[in-house]
């Protein structure tokens, strides 16, 4: 199957910083990868290139047989990629729902303000925001303000959902409500990259793995492979755990 | 029309305030950039309005193209400058209104210079042409305040707020903000361009720093705030207060009345942050009836 989201060599420098070196991966459709690394690994800056914040040093980046690299991030957004923020940014000053109609409006071509917040309602609805439809997107907890972020995504239609650290910051019920949620949209066939800190989240949903470690690709694979790959155990805990864990796997 | 012309005069001015009050609305209130632009504009269109008919272009076609050359102007301008944020867009429009008056300036042979550029005359007496003025600046309060009303409710209203409350969130869920800043920039322009050739037909002369007044870029952002921000009706109400405050304090302090005039706007906005809008009148007044 032809891939829906391709990186071909993406690198990204910040002054003598190399935030991603030479990353090449392919998204096949209906797929869900997880996106993993330690901090300050390059993964948000992948999102940020992917999504046209920044544009890229060197490489290319096409979606659905386009090339999107060079194009702005509302014309990419148009396309179908849609993505959430880490730190999660709302229009404060505006309603749930009018937040939410916001991405059916502009991104998904609705015709109106008035279908927009139609289809804005529906998606409340999955994400279990209805009842919170009218009060002001400022007032939200963060758990709520993270189904919010994903609500406006889906409101965008997209065919590929980048989902920055959705689970940042939530308990540990409001991360298994998170992860269903996740399931479910997988079921309607959305494409998912998946940032995330946490393995278990990582490993509960995620069909396949790329690892980044200093904006370098080390490892990609299913994910029980991934996690005793000895450059990932390594760039989580250190060479000296790496060794020991090599040792002790290869005497069982 | 019952009254005298100075009350006709008057009313004319607060016309002039709704368009300016309301043209400013478009990109400070709603997309919440602070545009120091509008005495660019106003002069602009005054001075396009004035050559054009001392070039012997009949006088409503003048006005059109004092109208068209302040949005022609805006939109260069704002694809310039409307990619710089807060106080440096502050910065850049407050300087536009001062470089334009040094090129009227220097274009003695077109402008008239310093010396200030003569209109002609209506062939009207002078009681049929403040009314005429009236009429016209009336029709073109109302055709902003329809402008406004209908961006407010619909798609390029919608997307503004949502530029102005997260520029890079509003990138993301697909919103041009380029394109949508730079329409709301042209918006800011074309009705005061409009006025300001008017203005030109209607006081018959006009000088580089009458029209060109940093005064016409301030007073539209004071009415904005005193009524409120980012809606129809703050900025109308907002210019009709501060006309009633302007000239009831001219008329008391003559010796100081721009004095008296700022220690008020200060206050306003000191204690009434949200503007006249926001204050909860019936609350007020219930909290008054129940002691």
């Amino acid at each position: 199957m032809s891939a829906i989201l391709q990186l071909q060599g993406v690198t990204r420098q910040f002054g003598g910083l190399m935030a991603l070196n030479n990353v090449s991966f392919d998204l096949r459709p209906g797929e869900i990868v997880g996106l993993i690394g330690p901090n300050g690994a390059g993964k948000t800056t992948l999102v940020n290139l992917v999504t046209a914040v920044y544009g890229l040093t060197r490489g290319k980046i096409f979606f659905d047989g386009r090339q999107i690299d060079g194009m702005k991030s509302h014309e990419i957004s148009r396309l179908g990629v849609a993505r959430t923020f880490q730190i999660v940014q709302p229009f404060p000053q505006m309603t749930v729902l009018e937040n939410v109609a916001a991405g059916a409006l502009f991104a998904a071509g609705a015709r109106n303000l008035v279908e927009a917040k139609e289809k804005a309602l529906e998606h409340l609805k999955f994400v279990g925001l209805a009842d919170l439809a009218g009060s002001s997107a400022s007032a939200l907890t963060l758990a709520d303000r993270k189904r919010l972020e994903l609500a406006k995504s889906l409101a965008m239609k997209p065919k590929l959902l980048l989902l920055d650290e959705v689970n940042a910051g939530l308990s540990n019920v409001e991360i298994n409500r998170a992860l269903d949620l996740i399931r479910r949209l997988v079921e309607r066939g959305t494409t998912i990259l998946l940032i995330e800190h946490l393995m278990k989240v990582v490993l509960a949903v995620c069909s396949r793995i790329i690892v980044l470690h200093h904006g370098q690709m080390i490892a990609e694979g299913i994910p029980s492979e991934v996690v005793r790959h000895p450059r990932v155990i390594e760039a989580y805990l250190g060479s000296r755990f790496a060794s020991r864990a090599q040792r002790n796997s290869d005497h069982g | 029309m019952v009254g005298n012309n100075y009350v006709i005069r008057l009313a004319t001015i607060m016309m002039l305030y709704c368009v300016l009050a309301l043209s400013w609305n478009f990109i400070g209130g709603l997309t919440g950039y602070p545009s120091f632009a509008t005495a660019a504009f106003f002069g602009l269109g005054a001075y396009t309005g004035a050559v054009c008919q001392g070039q012997g272009v009949p006088m409503y076609l003048a006005w059109i193209f004092g109208a068209l050359m302040a949005a022609v102007f805006a939109t260069g301008l704002g694809l310039a400058i409307l990619r710089l944020r807060g106080h440096y867009f502050a910065i850049a429009s407050l300087v536009v209104a001062d470089v334009l008056r040094e090129i009227v300036n220097s274009a003695t042979k077109l402008t008239g210079g310093g010396m200030g550029f003569n209109l002609p005359i209506l062939k009207l007496g002078v009681d049929a042409q403040a009314k005429l003025f009236f009429y016209l600046m009336f029709v073109l309060a109302v055709l902003t305040i329809v402008s406004a009303a209908y961006v407010n409710r619909h798609r390029l209203g919608f997307g503004l707020r949502c530029i102005k409350q997260n520029e890079d969130a509003a990138n993301m869920i697909g919103i041009n903000a380029t394109i949508y800043k730079t329409a709301a920039f042209t918006l800011s322009a074309v009705f005061v361009g409009w006025a300001g050739a008017f203005y030109a037909s209607w006081v018959n002369y006009i000088e580089p720093g009458d029209v060109f007044d940093i005064l016409f870029s301030v007073k539209p952002i004071v009415m904005v705030l005193l009524g409120k921000t980012g809606t129809v009706s703050g900025p109308i109400i907002g210019a009709i207060v501060f006309l009633f405050l302007e000239e009831l304090v001219w008329r008391n302090f003559l010796t100081f009345h721009a004095g008296v005039l700022g220690l008020i706007v200060v206050a306003l906005i000191f204690y009434l942050p949200n503007g006249l809008l926001a204050v909860d009148f019936r609350r007020w007044l219930g909290w008054r009836r129940n002691r």
